[in-house]
């Protein structure tokens, strides 16, 4: 058997609730992840869905070592990376980069789209001078933004764009692993279906593999090769995506794919005359 | 459904004097609002759709904007009407619930004080009373235990809960027309749901008039009785729910349709994206501003295309230099939204 590209096992990261000022006892803790454990291959799309509060984004953080887990293990190509220092971890945040939800907080307002594409490049040593130019140009044209956006700054963009910006710069050191958080649930819906179409060009070229993370199983289920359905920090069914959005096995799973809007008014009159 | 309009808005039209220049936020927007109906108005970032919805409000007006048209809300143009007469309308017989309700809400004032400030702002209700009433309200709004809650600051609530507190404040002087800019957009599906089942009982069984502003045909499928499709400032699009999902005639509705990632069917390779990205409103294209984006665009689109109705449905507008026959032809073509028949 191949070792899969991610492999975290029991993972669990909980948050302590403090009471007192003086005397800070420990009331209560947030178990946000509380023994999940996923595999995602290499070029393979894993969509994990859930409410807000589930734990998505700290398990996503958890996995990238942005916080440290309580207990559990990460594999990334079969190498164990929970208690790495920075310095070990270093190589490894190459290989896995991040997209976010919001195209505007996660961009440095004061710096030019060049100098946030090729930050990454810079920060690891990959490139500088006239070649880091060339190679952020290539970015730009790779994600659907043109080179003369190189100077301009992220308030001169709109929404979809600002989030292609984000994918670039996640694209620079040419990762393996992408984890997308919530990366289309701030934009408009024509400019949701430019970033989904998108995202997907970009793994058939690359050849990247995706944690797709978002709230609404309709979009994590056109992308997703795997859905797991997260809730109250633990993954309560798992399975290829035409099997969970189908034939759901969990009571949770049949109540997100019930609350999404079918498009369709006389379908959805007909499911209304059935409640009645 | 044959009820006179209570709301009649006409040649609309908003600019704003910037710095880059005159931006044309609304031109030429009309529509009817009948008593009890559910509108919706779809559009993404840019189309005007919910500047055109805070003129209603007169909440467009300053020294930088230039408003012409006219709305006829029972006698009165709220175009033009005095600010002080708005006041009086604004809250009691048309209200608003924004997108964010952490932001609208006072974060330094408990929820039910909110609500019992703004009755009696509007009334001559004692304090209990407007306590009392204010209690009811999010009780009716589907809030558990609402003598509680209406003693919570915002922040102690969960978005979902911000939101039904917004509306009850929205009803509070139960008022005729409920404008509602994007109330789903920040809540997770499942909160949405809720939320716009609760838009759909205030209408139905109360009989408000509802203009629910949004960028997701999907949410509008299941409760609108009728859609305005706006692009760039302008109507493109206007027609009854079934119309606009089964007989779509303007290439955006089209696109916006073919953009929903949808449940009900099989999975799409890729979803049927709008190219591009919409005008700047302050040097629009000519003609017809969706042109730069529309994959049929040809020579006369230079030229800026009436909203015109259909043939046989006098309610079905569009604003397309196309033919109906070519339209026909060009649906079927790239697109897979063709009706799904009696199924």
């Amino acid at each position: 058997m191949t070792v899969p590209l991610l492999e975290a096992t029991d993972l669990v990261k909980h948050f302590p609730v403090h009471s007192g000022v003086l005397l800070r006892r420990e009331v209560d803790r947030v178990r946000a992840v509380d023994g999940v454990s996923l595999t995602l291959g290499a070029g393979e799309t894993l969509g994990l869905v859930g409410e807000s509060g589930s734990g998505k984004s700290t398990l996503c953080r958890a996995i990238l070592q942005l916080v440290e887990p309580g207990s559990g293990s990460v594999r990334f190509e079969g190498t164990e990376i929970v208690g790495l220092g920075r310095r070990e971890l270093r190589p490894l945040r190459r290989e896995m980069q991040m997209i976010f939800q919001d195209p505007i907080g996660s961009l440095n307002p004061r710096k030019r789209v060049g100098q946030i594409v090729g930050g990454p490049l810079k920060l690891h040593g990959v490139a500088e001078g006239a070649e880091l130019r060339s190679r952020v140009r290539e970015l730009l044209d790779l994600v659907g933004l043109s080179p003369e956006h190189y100077n301009r700054y992220p308030h001169e963009f709109s929404g979809g764009q600002r989030q292609r910006i984000g994918i670039a710069r996640a694209l620079a050191l040419k990762p393996k692993l992408v984890i997308a958080d919530e990366p289309v649930s701030a934009l408009d819906v024509s400019i949701q279906a430019q970033i989904l179409n998108l995202l997907e060009d970009l793994q058939d070229e690359l050849s990247l593999s995706y944690l797709f993370v978002a709230h609404d199983i309709g979009v994590v289920r056109h992308v997703s090769d795997r859905i797991a359905v997260m809730h109250d920090g633990r993954i309560v069914e798992v399975g290829a995506t035409d099997q969970v959005c189908e034939r759901p096995s969990h009571p949770y799973t049949r109540e997100l794919l019930a609350a999404v809007p079918v498009p369709d008014p006389r379908e959805s009159r007909s499911r209304e005359a059935a409640r009645q | 459904m044959s009820a006179a309009p209570i709301l009649e808005v006409s040649d609309l039209a908003v600019a704003f004097r910037t710095e880059e220049g005159v931006l044309q936020a609304v031109d030429d927007v009309g529509f009817d609002l009948r008593a009890g109906e559910f509108l919706a108005i779809v559009g993404e970032s840019g189309s005007g759709k919910s500047v055109t919805a805070l003129t209603l409000l007169g909440l467009t007006r300053g020294p930088n904007a230039t408003i012409s048209g006219t709305a006829r809300f029972v006698g009165i143009d709220l175009a033009s009407a005095g600010d002080d007469e708005l006041r009086r309308l604004r809250g009691d017989r048309i209200a608003m619930v924004f997108q964010d309700p952490m932001s609208s809400l006072n974060p330094v004032h408990r929820v039910g004080d909110q609500i019992a400030e703004q009755i009696r702002a509007h009334t001559d209700a004692s304090k209990e009373a407007a306590h009392e009433r204010a209690v009811e309200l999010l009780g009716s709004v589907g809030i558990l235990n609402p003598a509680g809650r209406s003693r919570a600051f915002p922040h102690e609530l969960s978005g979902g809960m911000r939101q039904r507190a917004m509306i009850a404040m929205a009803l509070s002087l139960e008022p005729e027309i409920l404008i509602a800019d994007e109330p789903t957009t920040a809540l997770d599906v499942t909160i949405q749901a809720q939320i716009l089942d609760l838009l759909q009982e205030l209408n139905e069984r109360r009989g408000l008039s509802v203009v629910l502003i949004t960028h997701d045909l999907g949410v509008v499928a299941e409760i609108a009785d009728r859609v305005l499709v706006m692009y760039g400032g302008r109507v493109v699009e206007q027609g009854t729910l079934d119309e606009i999902f089964y007989d779509p005639q303007h290439p955006y509705t089209w696109g916006l349709l073919g953009s929903l990632t949808r449940l009900d069917r099989p999975r799409p390779k890729r979803l049927a994206q709008i190219p591009g990205s919409p005008p700047s409103l302050v040097a629009p294209p000519a003609g017809c501003h969706f042109r730069p984006r529309c994959p049929h665009a040809f020579g006369r689109c230079g030229e800026v295309p009436g909203l015109e109705p259909r043939a046989g449905a006098a309610g079905h507008l569009d604003r397309c230099w196309l033919t109906p026959e070519e339209k026909a032809d060009k649906r079927q073509a790239g697109d897979r939204i063709a009706p799904t028949g009696s199924s």
